[in-house]
């Protein structure tokens, strides 16, 4: 072709590729100032918990006590009533979870749909104080009166339903938590379910699979490790939530099998006694528990990951 | 016939695979060329490394010269301003789903930059003609979804995207196999329409397709190209053993 603008304007453009490298030299950027940020609170966290890790040693972590007054510190039962919580929470959570997002992806009629997804990311946005109240008001009383009572007749030979039961304690706690982390995990689920291939579900439903063994063969099973993700990010939130825990589960630093028994987690001692710490020690401590959620965190993380490793290890490998 | 690409000593690997083999050939300006051969022959990769696409996986890797006029395409240019001059289309149509018929047509003078209204909308007419397909989308070029069309006007519009930069060469690889029939060969007459104004390499697996739109024919057989001559002489009187065995369908 001889006459060709196009031709003209293309072959005057540069190669782009001081364009190109600059852009790249930015996202990298981006990507460091995670390891940065994750560095530098780290870093804090160490320097200012430096006196209570001089005191206490690694012992923090395994130590019970926690006495403000005589100045003795411990972590376990904070550690303790994190877990306890965010694991049940999770237990009650990824189940429901799970089935709305296999509701709306697979079951749902159409025109239900959209409200359905709607209500569940609005629940996603209430504010964790709203939550908080919410129990105080309704979750208190309904396990006092109907909840608790009802547990110990059916389940009170498994000896985790002993005791008294104010209504207030780690299974309280554990049940707001999973309302609270039950839209972050069914919305991730149900983009990845939406993810799948509709040629995937009629490679199995061709085979003569029922509806259930399509979703299970052809649906599940594609989106596990997505599912996978998800669950930790919920369980990132449970480990975390601060204030409708902390105005549910009792406050007091026990470690108890019953799960009618006040509770602690790392979050809401840091809440609750951070403004009113007095002396340097106390003070130091409490830092300390931020630096020991830090590590949980990291640890639960970590054995995820190992866990997915683990599933897909054996796995047979894409190509492409 | 002028000589539009020159490819000599190229090689490529896919991780420790070694996809092509030392393959050497001269392709001629304003025709269309055909490779056959089975599949995983090497013959994608091929064209793949004459736009430097191969590399764009990141366990991949290519050495040799490709030589476009005084160019070599992996010594004196980058990737992008070789994809200006060498246009590409793929087995599946890709169409942008988010954007209408005109600015799937237009979105690579668009990312270019390129502005002027006037040629802009008779670079969308000149391309959707040469494709074959302004008649049947004229009237919905802003309207519709470049997703909305049906497989063969898929692959004709994205024919069209590749033609609106004015390339000097086109890639074509399986450009017809994910296609019935009649799109197919409204495809076929597109490449026997376009092979004057651009220099044509066109991957398939249908030794029909070849004999029909190519003057030239190169078989390639795991990742070395045995024999490479005019699509006549391949099919009717090959050297090479191998070729014949399989334009024969003795096997592959």
């Amino acid at each position: 072709m001889q006459n060709s603008p196009i031709r003209e304007f293309l072959s005057k453009r540069g190669s782009g590729s001081l364009a190109d490298n600059s852009f790249a030299a930015v996202m990298l950027l981006c990507a460091l100032s995670i390891f940065a940020i994750v560095f530098f609170i780290l870093t804090i966290l160490i320097l200012r918990s430096h006196q209570s890790l001089v005191q206490f040693g690694w012992k923090f972590f395994t130590r019970q006590a926690w006495d403000p007054v005589s100045g003795d510190f411990g972590a376990l039962p904070f550690i303790y009533g994190t877990l306890a919580t965010s694991l049940l929470a999770l237990l009650m959570a990824v189940p429901l979870a799970l089935g709305v997002a296999v509701f709306l992806t697979e079951l749902c009629p159409r025109p239900l749909r959209a409200p359905i997804s709607f209500l569940t990311e609005l629940l996603a946005a209430i504010p964790s104080v709203v939550y908080g109240l919410w129990a105080v008001f309704v979750l208190v009383p309904l396990m006092r009166d109907h909840l608790g009572p009802f547990l110990v007749k059916t389940l009170g030979w498994t000896g985790f339903f002993e005791g008294a039961n104010f209504g207030v304690g780690l299974l309280t706690a554990s049940i707001i938590l999973a309302i609270m982390i039950l839209p972050i995990i069914s919305s991730l689920t149900r983009d990845i379910m939406n993810a799948v291939p509709n040629s995937q579900r009629e490679a199995v439903l061709a085979l003569g699979a029922t509806r259930w063994e399509m979703i299970r063969i052809g649906v599940l099973r594609n989106s596990r490790i997505g599912i996978v993700g998800a669950v930790m990010l919920g369980l990132g939130r449970a480990l975390g939530e601060t204030m409708a825990v902390t105005m549910v589960i009792g406050n007091h630093p026990d470690i108890s099998k019953s799960l009618f028994a006040p509770g602690y987690t790392l979050a809401s001692v840091i809440a609750n006694e951070f403004s009113e710490a007095t002396g340097d020690l106390y003070l130091s401590a409490l830092i300390e528990i931020g630096l020991a959620l830090f590590l949980v965190t990291i640890v639960v993380n970590t054995i995820a990951r190992l866990m997915v490793w683990a599933v897909t290890r054996n796995a047979p490998a894409r190509v492409h | 016939m002028g000589v539009g690409i020159l490819v000599e000593g190229l090689n490529a690997w896919y991780g420790s695979t070694h996809t092509l083999q030392d393959i050497n050939l001269p392709i001629p300006a304003n025709h269309a060329t055909a490779l056959i051969g089975p599949s995983g022959c090497g013959k994608s990769t091929f064209v793949r490394c004459l736009n430097r696409m191969h590399e764009t996986n990141p366990i991949a890797r290519a050495t040799g010269v490709v030589k476009m006029g005084d160019i070599d395409i992996y010594k004196d240019a980058s990737p992008v301003e070789i994809r200006r001059r060498v246009g590409m289309v793929f087995q599946r149509p890709n169409p942008f789903p988010t954007m209408s018929i005109y600015d799937n047509v237009i979105s690579g003078l668009k990312l270019n930059g390129f502005r002027n209204r006037r040629i802009l909308d008779e670079t969308v007419e000149r391309s959707l003609k040469q494709a074959a397909l302004w008649e049947e989308v004229k009237d919905d070029l802003k309207k519709k979804s470049g997703a909305s069309l049906s497989g063969g006007q898929q692959q004709r519009m994205c024919i069209a995207r590749a033609l609106a930069v004015d390339p000097e060469v086109l890639l074509m690889d399986e450009p017809a196999s994910a296609l019935d029939p009649v799109s197919t060969s409204k495809i076929e007459d597109l490449i026997f329409q376009l092979k004057s104004q651009y220099t044509i390499v066109i991957v398939t697996h249908n030794m029909q397709q070849a004999a029909r739109v190519a003057e030239n024919t190169g078989f390639f057989l795991n990742g070395k190209m045995v024999e490479f001559d005019s699509t006549h002489k391949i099919f009717t009187n090959p050297k090479d053993k191998r070729t014949e065995d399989y334009i024969t369908g003795r096997f592959g």
